[in-house]
């Protein structure tokens, strides 16, 4: 398998050449933009991301525990009549669990998008390929897979120079 | 009909790259423009910086003494008296910590609502949010009697076996604004991101690549990456807009949960999260014509920018007016002894004249942003806001003193005349903001690179 990194200066071009390596047979790996590009992730086939229920799940959790110490502390180990007040007043309870549970939702989201894309990850080969560097700045790089013979990977090229492609690397699998 | 109509429907394209002016609308110019202060510093003098670092670094000394005085020899130092228990110290804080609501409701909002421009301006509006809201929290500790105590509040296992007091408005407060702190601090960085990974891969000189490269995390701005980005980014996005009107509800609950007369109104959580959203407006259009002049960034603060925030501000000018004619209203309305004599004193007692200095500043002067051409006008904007965030400390002062002053029982009342450590610890904090802004602007990119780049994207199709 042979990993070629194409260079486009526009993202229509990335979007269309990715398409066209598609059409062909190739794999299309990833892309690399300076800012995200509407239907490539769909392009990809990315799977759809649990993200959003980490961060449900960790914002009950941590608020549950904030609730359940204000009930322990309320009610169970330190009961006090301040005003004939029912000792679970929970509606004035709320605040506590309700503040910290966001704060927890957004530490668990921040984890589970860590644990997602593998970030940190200060060295990647990728990061030694020629240009790379300015796949952050505004260059859109598109990294496709030839799976077949040498005149595959001539054509591969080819297309992805028909596309407006600037240049066409080779990088390690 | 149709060729009329179809000419003025603008394609999407169009119409997000007006945010940026003609010499910005390249990727390659935006990243040069935001970056160069940071990486090519020898294109500026740095003398306005540098004046700049020292009179705020300065202030902040003079904080800083006023603070260590205030915990030698206690709150007596304050003009606080016995019946003005609350004087500068929680009007600060409310000051404070509604400017520092702004920045993550502004950018979160508008992000939720699609709308573009907040791309040039919600970087440096986060970060003033956490430089805000940090000192807001320093005053409600300052102001206690005995500040080395303030950890009570926290539950932790102590030797007395005692808890806090679940049912305090002061309790919820300390949690809103420790969840809200630490949640923008998270909203902050994972937006900086991938323009650390810019600045890694801009940078000449190996230390600032290795750092900014360390903080990047790795970012590679691979499809993959973007997408779980993007999911999480507006994940957020909607927990904060909760979060940040809890935040200041929880403020103005501080004062509508006693029995004062002028405190105890429904109409007041609301109140206060339009106030803080206003001055935090107010301050980012301060912030953002400083940005704009220093860095040279014309080309992506716009002076369309500062016409849709005075826009802002207007509204929210108007719903303050609304809320202070709502406040006499009820007074009025309810028919209440202690609410009328109140109301009286607010528009004929001694603080009179600087309540009417503030309803000047909050209320007619913003009226000016009805024309045109002082919307577009960025000294006038700038002015304009400035006048506000003065409006917005004395109505935060106001709401203290007034009731305070004029309580329940007449033989109480007591007038509250500041010291001079109320006045230095009040400039202190400004400059103490001033210093921390003047150090972000020269380490982390005032302005979101990629944001501004998608806009310039916004809408095209292959």
């Amino acid at each position: 398998m042979i990993v070629l990194l194409a260079e486009f200066t526009r993202p229509e071009a990335l979007m269309r050449a990715a398409r066209q390596a598609q059409d062909a047979g190739d794999k299309v790996l990833d892309a690399f933009t300076p800012f995200p590009i509407a239907g490539m992730a769909e392009l990809l086939g990315a799977r759809s991301t649990r993200l959003r229920a980490v961060m449900f799940a960790g914002g009950i959790a941590i608020a549950l525990g904030a609730f359940a110490t204000e009930y322990f502390s309320a009610m169970l180990d330190y009961p006090i009549n301040s005003g004939g007040r029912p000792l679970n007043s929970w509606p004035a309870f709320m605040m506590f669990p309700f503040a910290i549970g966001i704060f927890a939702a957004a530490v668990s989201g921040f984890i589970a998008l860590m644990a997602e894309t593998g970030l940190p990850r200060l060295h990647h080969p990728l990061f030694a390929v020629e240009g790379f560097e300015r796949a952050s700045q505004s260059r859109f790089l598109l990294a496709i897979a030839v799976l077949h013979s040498e005149t595959g990977t001539a054509d591969a090229e080819k297309r992805l120079r028909n596309a407006g492609a600037l240049s066409v690397r080779e990088a390690e699998p | 009909m149709s060729s009329l109509a179809l000419d003025r429907v603008e394609t999407p394209s169009q119409d997000t790259r007006r945010w940026v002016l003609e010499n910005g609308q390249s990727d390659e110019a935006v990243n040069r423009i935001v970056s160069a202060p940071l990486l090519q510093r020898h294109k500026w003098t740095w003398r306005t910086w540098w004046i700049a670092f020292a009179v705020s670094g300065a202030m902040t000394v003079m904080m800083i003494v006023s603070a260590s005085w205030l915990l030698i020899r206690g709150v007596g130092v304050w003009g606080n008296n016995t019946t003005v228990v609350w004087g500068f110290g929680i009007a600060n804080y409310v000051w404070w910590i509604g400017i520092g609501n702004a920045g993550t409701l502004i950018s979160s909002m508008l992000l939720l609502m699609r709308q573009h421009w907040r791309a040039s301006i919600n970087r440096f509006a986060e970060a003033m949010t956490l430089f805000a809201a940090s000192i807001a929290g320093l005053f409600p500790i300052l102001h206690l009697g005995r500040p080395l105590y303030f950890y009570w509040l926290t539950p932790y296992p102590n030797t007395m076996l005692l808890w806090p007091q679940w049912r305090s408005a002061l309790i919820w407060d300390f949690w809103a604004i420790l969840s809200y702190l630490l949640f923008s601090i998270v909203f902050w960085y994972v937006g900086l991101i991938p323009d650390l990974a810019t600045l890694r891969d801009r940078a000449r000189s190996a230390l600032p690549r290795k750092i900014y490269g360390a903080f990047a995390l790795g970012w590679r701005g691979s499809a993959r990456h973007w997408h779980f980005y993007e999911v999480y980014h507006k994940a957020m996005a909607a927990l904060a807009v909760p979060l940040v009107v809890s935040l200041h509800s929880v403020v103005g609950l501080d004062f509508a949960a006693s029995l004062m007369p002028g405190w105890a109104e429904t109409i007041f959580p609301p109140y206060f999260v339009v106030g803080a959203m206003y001055s935090g407006f107010a301050m980012v259009v301060v912030l953002a014509a400083l940005v704009r002049w220093g860095f040279r960034m014309q080309p992506i603060i716009t002076v369309n920018h500062f016409d849709v925030m005075a826009k802002v501000m207007l509204m929210a000018s108007i719903v303050m007016g609304l809320s202070y004619a709502t406040e006499w209203f009820d007074a009025w309305y309810g028919g209440d002894h202690a609410e009328r004599s109140m109301l009286t004193f607010m528009f004929s007692g001694s603080y009179s004249p600087i309540y009417f200095i503030m309803l000047f500043c909050n209320v007619l002067a913003p009226q000016a942003f009805w024309l045109a051409a002082a919307r577009r006008s960025v000294a006038a904007v700038f002015v304009i806001a400035v006048i506000i965030n003065v409006g917005m400390w004395l109505e935060r002062l106001l709401i203290i003193l007034n009731t305070l002053s004029h309580t329940h029982l007449p033989s109480m009342r007591h007038l509250f005349f500041p010291t001079i450590w109320d006045w230095t610890l009040l400039f202190g904090s400004l400059g103490f903001f001033a210093f921390m802004f003047l150090i972000f602007v020269r380490l982390v990119p005032s302005v979101s690179m990629h944001e501004v780049r998608h806009i310039l994207h916004e809408g095209e199709r292959p």
